[in-house]
């Protein structure tokens, strides 16, 4: 039971606010030490799966190629794009990149996306520059609209490439199944991702087109 | 041949550039600091495979003690809205274009080349041909970029440590979380949760199991941060044993339904730190948890859902 002291450590800590490489870190060796290994194991351990998560960062090298555009004005750009079309607001705009992420998921394209090279320069400023006649935005407003945009490009990814037969999930699904002795089909998995697919489109666009009421009650 | 460490060395060049830029300046008010920490992520991403895991254990540790302590972004001189405004209505709309072309290009590289060979000769591991493109699609719009925009050669420095200090630790955190998985999986956490939550709740119906089998995917998914490793456990000790042996659900749609029941719980941590706190940090949101609390609702009403969908699918006799 004491290897449970790591998630207590987890939900505490991140209850409390406290900064969260701290309460990994503690958590980590709270349930290391629990299940018998020693300090310096605990390290190495942190040491080598840190080093084996490695790829994880390679998405990061975009940073300079957007921080260049975006010196250049491609936010603002975006921005104003988005003002010139009369009809779009920020609840409608959102709900098309929700729909086109979740197509293009389902699709197996999940690189077409992502917080870093699609949220921050191009579908956030669109977000807001589509709130009221592109007034600037208080800090509440922006962080709203900004957090809304975040939100829609992971629930469009989550609930898209599961449809997809090839994507990661379905083949793990397929291996511990194996394991355990049921052989599946991929695209009878698959098939199962449809409905919660179309309901995830349908809950979320809904919320969205509650966002623009909530914006324009705000702005009045 | 291209593999992981060659993407790892690549990598590490951000924050190796972002370690040096600050190690110049000197105006920063925690510039060593800043120096250390980047510095520490560049040596573990770059040299990290040849390095005693010990080390490389130190070194998360020295990053985590750094950032607890405060990384403040120092000033860096970007353009003004004047000059931005200008710039952007010179170049107009091919702005997009290097941003548009990162996903095209590596999609096309995946898609070209799947087994990693160029003409004959394996070039890039096929396991990695994904990130490797990536890489690549990234190279190329930052030539399309520094061309377009016409910036100087100190620009590219000064704006990745512009971006990188905004994102600060949040951009170690994903691989922190990753250690930490792995770490629990060792320590055999989900074992014991798995049989804690069968063992309590007595499966009395089908539509308990289920209930259970998917509630237990979204907790642990959210402990974890990540679905894909509640799955095996939380399908082995709950849904296979109870759900599908015992009421005699249908596989596949037990297991499809239930790794979406584990998305849900995705939405709704801030373990899951690529999708909801680093975001947050990239849009540089005051509250942290913004992302998980915009979320939230889409994920309960999404879990029910899934609950009762799998209840009425996989037990066409009803779940009672």
């Amino acid at each position: 039971m004491l290897v449970l002291s790591g998630i207590a450590i987890i939900i505490i800590g991140f209850a409390l606010r406290v900064h969260p490489m701290l309460v990994v870190t503690l958590a980590a060796f709270a349930s290391a030490l629990a299940a018998g290994f020693g300090l310096l194991e605990v390290v190495e351990l942190i040491g080598k799966a840190f080093v084996d998560a490695r790829f994880m960062a390679v998405a990061w090298l975009a940073l300079p190629m957007i921080g260049l555009l975006e010196r250049a004005g491609l936010r603002e750009k975006a921005r104003a794009l988005v003002q010139r079309l009369r009809r779009a607001t920020t609840g409608r705009l959102l709900l098309g990149y929700l729909a086109l992420r979740q197509i293009t998921a389902a699709m197996g394209l999940t690189a077409l996306g992502g917080h870093v090279q699609m949220v921050r320069p191009i579908v956030a400023p669109m977000a807001e520059g589509a709130t009221n006649d592109g007034e600037p935005l208080d800090d509440e407003t922006r962080d709203l609209v900004r957090a809304n945009a975040a939100a829609v490009d992971n629930i469009g990814l989550f609930f898209g490439e599961d449809v997809f037969i090839a994507i990661g999930s379905i083949l793990l699904i397929r291996a511990v199944m194996e394991q355990n002795g049921f052989v599946l089909a991929p695209l009878h998995i698959a098939l199962w991702a449809i409905p919660t697919a179309i309901a995830a489109f349908l809950i979320h666009g809904a919320r969205l087109l509650l966002l623009d009421r909530r914006l324009r009650r705000n702005s009045r | 041949m291209i593999g992981l460490d060659a993407l790892g060395i690549a990598a590490g060049l951000l924050p190796a550039a972002v370690a040096v830029h600050h190690a110049m300046d000197r105006n920063s008010s925690t510039r060593w600091r800043n120096v250390v920490f980047w510095g520490a992520f560049a040596t573990t991403l770059m040299a990290g495979p040849w390095l005693p895991n010990l080390v490389n254990g130190l070194l998360v540790l020295v990053m985590v003690a750094m950032a607890a302590w405060g990384l403040r972004p120092g000033p860096v001189s970007s353009t003004s809205d004047a000059e931005r405004s200008a710039l952007a209505e010179r170049i107009g709309l091919r702005l997009f274009l290097p941003a548009l072309c990162v996903p095209v290009v590596a999609l096309a590289g995946t898609l070209l080349l799947p087994d990693g060979k160029v003409a004959g000769i394996a070039l890039i591991d096929p396991k990695q041909v994904t990130l490797v493109s990536l890489a690549v699609a990234i190279l190329i719009a930052f030539a399309l970029a520094m061309r377009l925009t016409g910036a100087g050669r100190a620009v590219p420095a000064a704006e990745a440590r512009r971006l990188t200090d905004a994102v600060g630790w949040a951009m170690v955190l994903p691989q922190m979380l990753a250690a930490l998985g792995g770490i629990f999986t060792l320590a055999g956490v989900g074992t014991v949760v798995a049989d804690g939550v069968a063992g309590v709740v007595p499966m009395t119906t089908p539509l308990v199991a289920v209930t259970l089998y998917c509630l237990g995917m979204a907790l642990f998914t959210m402990v974890m941060g990540n679905a894909f490793a509640a799955f095996p456990i939380m399908t082995v000790g709950i849904g296979i044993p109870f759900v599908i042996q015992h009421f005699g659900g249908d596989p596949a749609a037990v297991v499809a339904l239930g790794m979406l029941a584990g998305f849900c719980g995705t939405l709704m941590t801030p373990m899951a730190a690529n999708f909801n706190i680093v975001p947050a940090a990239v849009l540089e949101l005051r509250d942290r948890h913004a992302v998980i609390r915009v979320q939230t609702p889409t994920a309960l009403i999404l879990l029910i859902f899934n609950i009762l969908l799998m209840a009425f699918v996989a037990f066409p006799g009803g779940p009672w």
